[in-house]
């Protein structure tokens, strides 16, 4: 699958130009397909297999993610930034991030620990306090380099670890992205409209346009959702777990799912024996709440690989996950041919 | 009319499920109406044809409630709100599931009200065991509050009545309207209310009426050191002009006050700092849809009892009759250049 | 328009009222200058004030640029009238409670009442209570009149105004008055209009005056879906620089106007804007928006099938106060550098916007 590939690419919302790129890259020579971008930059792609469906269905997964804007330059050359989506600013300290176009690497420093007070040392940093040092020697040299307005992604290399687990960053939503692109690619008579959507962890943003302008009838998004099935969380608190397959969604922040779209899941799950869990929490949203309102109003549902520390320049989850994230979703597509 | 309120304030019917008060409020207004249908998200529409401008009033059927994200070893089960729900409010309440399944509300060992919060809360529904509970409940199963109407004389009292009360007054005002109308009417049943006015934004952009009007409850500032509002229980419906999710169209406000003035109903004029209507989505809709809204007065909004005053409920029907059988002026297009 | 004529026209859009839902005086003041320069010119359904003037396309496809500003201004609402005649009241759009104690206000009744708004004495006041910050329960207005008196007059639901009018400062070709959030952005779309009054430009161009963007960006809602432009520019003010503030947070006054970057805005228009402003040697100032900075931009960019979108703001002082402060050159310079844009475009420039 593309998780590897696609993970390593930045792609922050409002820039994610360089993803767009390489799944088109792997969407060419392929007959079935066609695609179309918009303005906002969404990627718009139809399969078109040999059965002709009752109902338009849409597929939409992510290709931002989370990660830094610059702001200003510094005399000394420092980068000030803020963050693009939701990001704890404690994560930020101490890690790499590539910036701009060319990608040139940086380092997030801070104050080292010496030279902190006693009470500095209790409070976390706070995103103002940080600073991106690409080494420049002042602002003249870092300008060369980067302007105000340039993104920054993180800066970690994916790859598999432990027990058949993938480690990286931006698996929200690359990990969507993969998943749709395997049920493109593969050689079957489904059709249906594949979003790969624009920043949609700004709110939503991209999916809006692309479901206005596709008007499809069902639809499902494809996510990454945290699981926290780690130390010191209560069992109740995580939403799922590593290696129990795609978690489905009841409801969430921007949504509601469509009883009929979660009874048709979970009978595609069971029926093809394809593990799944629920998703056993309430916050956040997805594309999805934003496709369910468009025009008329669609059924929309959510299927999401669990994650864990996902927002964060590292996470992790497990390949068997992602593969039956694939299954459980082809198998629904079928169901409803 | 009271057999009708409280029919459908004892329903099930929390966001996103309201199947039950959708088939009962079908079953109760179709006489009345031209036809009626539904859409993907829910909706029931109601519809008595005529010539333009179209009218849509909005009531919406679903209430605030519960949903469960965990059933735990021992069969208790963890919840999340839906919509705006106060978790103190809920502790010691009985809950009911779709079904008829049954529990109460409490919360793990706390120091005081500060620390309640819903990872705190668990529903108790008399499982001895976690596969007892699962045979009951799944995760995902919703519940709402359970509590029986109470007629108190002047005034009513019940759980939902955001906004059952609104639906009640649309189902009685299609009944009594004339054969005749000057324009058409949509009485629209909406979804998901509770969670961001999502039904409504849905069904004005499909029936793309000219005028909106939610018919929604709203607070009142007539309680021992409530927060200061003029609008009290028992005074007459309320003609809105602002809250968090629309500025009244002042046009529309002017005929509605018209309205309320020519045929002697008694009225109120309501600005709500905090809380929105179906009003805040129909009117940006599409190009634009000037709106207005007829508020029942109404104590404890989102409590498990919530009052209102049986003259304003009448008052309130009178209105909606009186702005559906009254001609509203036609629209023009805009005399834009497309 | 010269210098004094641009003078003259932000203090009149000053002093006009046009609070979020209510914005017809303003309207009308602003459709008085628009008028001048456009063919046609109309209300929509909301109250978005909407002007249009045709281009010359050469007989391709004919293609249309919306700029838009917000017409409506902060201000509040009458909510209660108390036993001695005073009116309770709260915000419309977001308002500093801290500011309004002994402020001049106009109340809209059945006729524009002047008053005044009070608070509890400071010597009534506690040491403790003196320490807090004023919150709307704490305030009133006063109107001189008795309960039955303003009741004759007043209704809940009427609005208030600031009575503010605008000075010239003698320093620094600056301004200060109320509601130059977003008066400003509007004498832009006017100053643009009158610049491209007797050129040729390829777009067909709507000026459009959009209603309650302080409450939520309402009218740029109906305004993009009606309208259906092609792409737009939202023209806007942003914090100017003052004492405590620093860089990236508040911009030079006398800087230039502020071109804004982030994921809202269509990367070929920014560099549009850019590129302009460089070859008519506008100086322009750079903002980096992570998401969204509360600006008519934010909903136009969602609208339909996706409208491309620019922000192009003036640098304000004091922002939500009666003494908002801008410099004059600034807002000349956001205008003719709209309307150097404007005739830049063309239509492979707009074909262009959906490939990447």
């Amino acid at each position: 699958m593309f998780l590897e590939k696609l993970s390593n690419l930045p792609g922050v919302s409002g820039d994610e130009g360089a993803v767009r790129e390489a799944i088109i890259e792997i969407l060419q020579g392929h007959p079935q397909l066609e695609w179309r971008t918009d303005t906002t930059g969404n990627l718009l792609v139809r399969k078109n297999g040999s059965s002709s469906p009752s109902r338009r269905v849409m597929l939409a997964a992510h290709m931002d993610e989370v990660g830094l804007i610059i702001v200003s330059i510094e005399k000394s050359g420092h980068l000030k930034f803020k963050s693009v989506g939701g990001i704890d600013s404690r994560v930020l300290v101490s890690k790499r991030v590539r910036v701009g176009r060319e990608g040139i690497p940086g380092v997030i420093g801070v104050k080292a620990i010496h030279l902190q007070k006693p009470d500095e040392r209790k409070k976390p940093f706070k995103e103002d306090q940080l600073y991106i040092d690409i080494g420049a020697k002042n602002k003249e040299e870092a300008e060369k380099h980067v302007s105000i307005g340039s993104y920054a992604a993180f800066d970690t290399e994916c790859l598999s670890f432990g027990e058949g687990c993938f480690r990286g960053k931006a698996f929200d939503d690359r990990a969507g992205c993969a998943v749709l692109l395997e049920l493109l690619r593969e050689k079957n008579s489904l059709s249906f409209d594949a979003a790969f959507t624009v920043q949609e962890e700004v709110g939503l943003r991209g999916a809006r346009v692309a479901s206005y302008t596709l008007r499809p009838q069902l639809a499902l998004a494809v996510e990454a959702t945290a699981a926290a099935d780690t130390p010191d969380t209560k069992k109740e608190q995580s939403a799922a777990v590593l290696g129990k397959g795609p978690a489905l969604s009841f409801m969430d922040r921007t949504l509601i799912v469509d009883r009929g779209i979660l009874q048709s899941l979970i009978e595609a799950g069971e029926r093809t024996q394809v593990p799944f869990q629920f998703r056993r929490a309430t916050a956040g949203g997805t594309d999805a709440g934003a496709i369910a309102l468009s025009r008329e109003g669609v059924k929309a549902g959510v299927v999401a690989v669990p994650c864990r520390y996902i927002h964060s320049p590292c996470s992790v989850l497990k390949e068997s996950d992602l593969q039956d994230t694939v299954s459980l979703v082809r198998a629904w597509l079928e169901a409803i041919a | 009319m009271e057999a009708l309120i409280k029919e459908l304030v004892e329903t099930y019917g929390p966001s996103g499920e309201e199947t039950a008060v959708r088939e009962l409020i079908d079953e109760k207004v179709r006489g009345s109406v031209d036809r009626t249908f539904t859409d993907n998200l829910g909706n029931l529409f109601a519809l008595r044809e005529g010539p333009a401008p179209r009218l849509m009033f909005s009531a919406h059927m679903d209430e605030i409630g519960v949903i469960v994200t965990h059933i735990d070893g021992n069969g208790f089960l963890r919840i999340t709100p839906i919509g705006g729900v106060a978790p103190h409010l809920l502790v010691g309440q009985r809950l009911r599931f779709k079904d008829g399944v049954i529990g109460t509300v409490y919360h793990e060992k706390i120091k005081g009200l500060k620390e309640l919060s819903w990872p705190k809360l668990y529903l108790d529904i008399g499982a001895a065991s976690r596969e007892a509970a699962k045979e009951r409940v799944r995760i995902g199963d919703m519940a709402c509050l359970h509590q029986p109407f109470v007629n108190l004389g002047e005034r009513y009292l019940a759980k939902a009545m955001d906004d059952r009360i609104g639906c009640a007054v649309l189902v009685e005002a299609a009944r009594r309207l004339p054969p005749s109308l000057p324009q058409g009417v949509c009485f629209l049943f909406s979804v998901q209310e509770e969670v961001g006015l999502r039904g409504a934004t849905t069904a004005a952009y499909r029936l793309e009426p000219d005028y909106g009007f939610a018919v929604d409850v709203t607070s009142v500032g007539d309680t021992p050191e409530a927060p200061l509002m003029a609008v009290s229980l028992g005074k007459g419906p309320a003609i809105k002009v602002k809250d968090s999710s629309v500025l009244c169209h002042p046009r529309v406000r002017e005929l509605m006050i018209e309205t309320a003035e020519r045929e002697k109903i008694p009225y109120q004029l309501e600005v709500l700092e905090r809380g929105g209507t179906d009003a805040g989505a129909i009117h940006l809709s599409r190009e634009g849809i000037p709106s207005g809204a007829v508020s029942i007065p109404c104590r404890y909004v989102h409590a498990p009892s919530e009052m209102v005053d049986v003259s304003d409920v009448r008052h309130a029907v009178n209105l909606v009759m009186k702005l559906s059988t009254r001609a509203w002026p036609l629209l023009d297009s805009g005399n834009g250049s497309r | 328009m010269n210098a004094e004529e641009i003078k003259e026209l932000i203090m009149e859009l000053s002093r006009t009222v046009g609070i979020s839902g209510s914005e017809d005086e303003a309207a009308a003041a602003v459709s008085g200058y628009l008028e001048r320069y456009t063919s046609q010119i109309w209300r929509d359904r909301l109250g978005n004030l909407i002007a249009f003037k045709g281009g010359q396309n050469d007989g391709a496809e004919p293609f249309s640029l919306a700029l838009v500003a917000h017409l409506d201004e902060i201000g509040a609402m009458v909510t209660r009238i108390e036993e001695g005649g005073a009116l309770r009241f709260t915000g419309v759009g977001g308002i500093d409670p801290r500011i309004l104690p002994g402020q001049p206000v106009q109340v809209h009744g059945k006729t524009v009442l002047k008053g005044v708004i009070g608070a509890k004495a400071p010597h009534l006041l506690t040491v403790k209570e003196r320490r807090e910050e004023l919150k709307f329960e704490d305030l009133f207005i006063d109107l001189g009149l008795s309960r039955e008196q303003a009741e004759m007059q007043v209704r809940i639901g009427d609005l208030v105004s600031f009575d503010a009018p605008p000075v010239a400062m003698v320093a620094g070709n600056s301004l200060a008055g109320k509601s130059l959030d977003n008066r400003a952005g509007v004498a832009a779309l006017v100053i643009c209009a009158a610049e491209l009054a007797a050129v040729c430009h390829r777009a067909n161009l709507y000026f459009v005056a959009s209603v309650q963007e302080e409450v939520g960006l309402r009218g740029a809602i109906t305004a993009a879906y009606g309208l259906v432009p092609d792409l737009a520019v939202a023209i806007d003010v942003t914090h100017g620089e003052a004492p405590g503030l620093a860089p990236p947070d508040v911009f030079e006054l006398g800087g230039g106007p502020v071109i804004s970057v982030g994921p809202n805005y269509h990367p070929a228009l920014t560099r549009r804007l850019e590129e302009v402003a460089s070859a008519d040697r506008f100086a322009v100032q750079r903002e980096a928006d992570p998401a969204s900075p509360g600006t008519d931009a934010w909903v136009i960019q969602v609208s339909r099938e996706g409208i491309p979108c620019a922000l192009l703001s003036i640098p304000l002082r004091y922002m939500h106060t009666t003494v908002e402060m801008l410099n004059l050159d600034d807002l000349t310079n956001t205008g003719r550098l709209l309307a150097s844009f404007a005739r830049s475009l063309d239509r492979p420039f707009v074909e262009g916007l959906a490939c990447f």
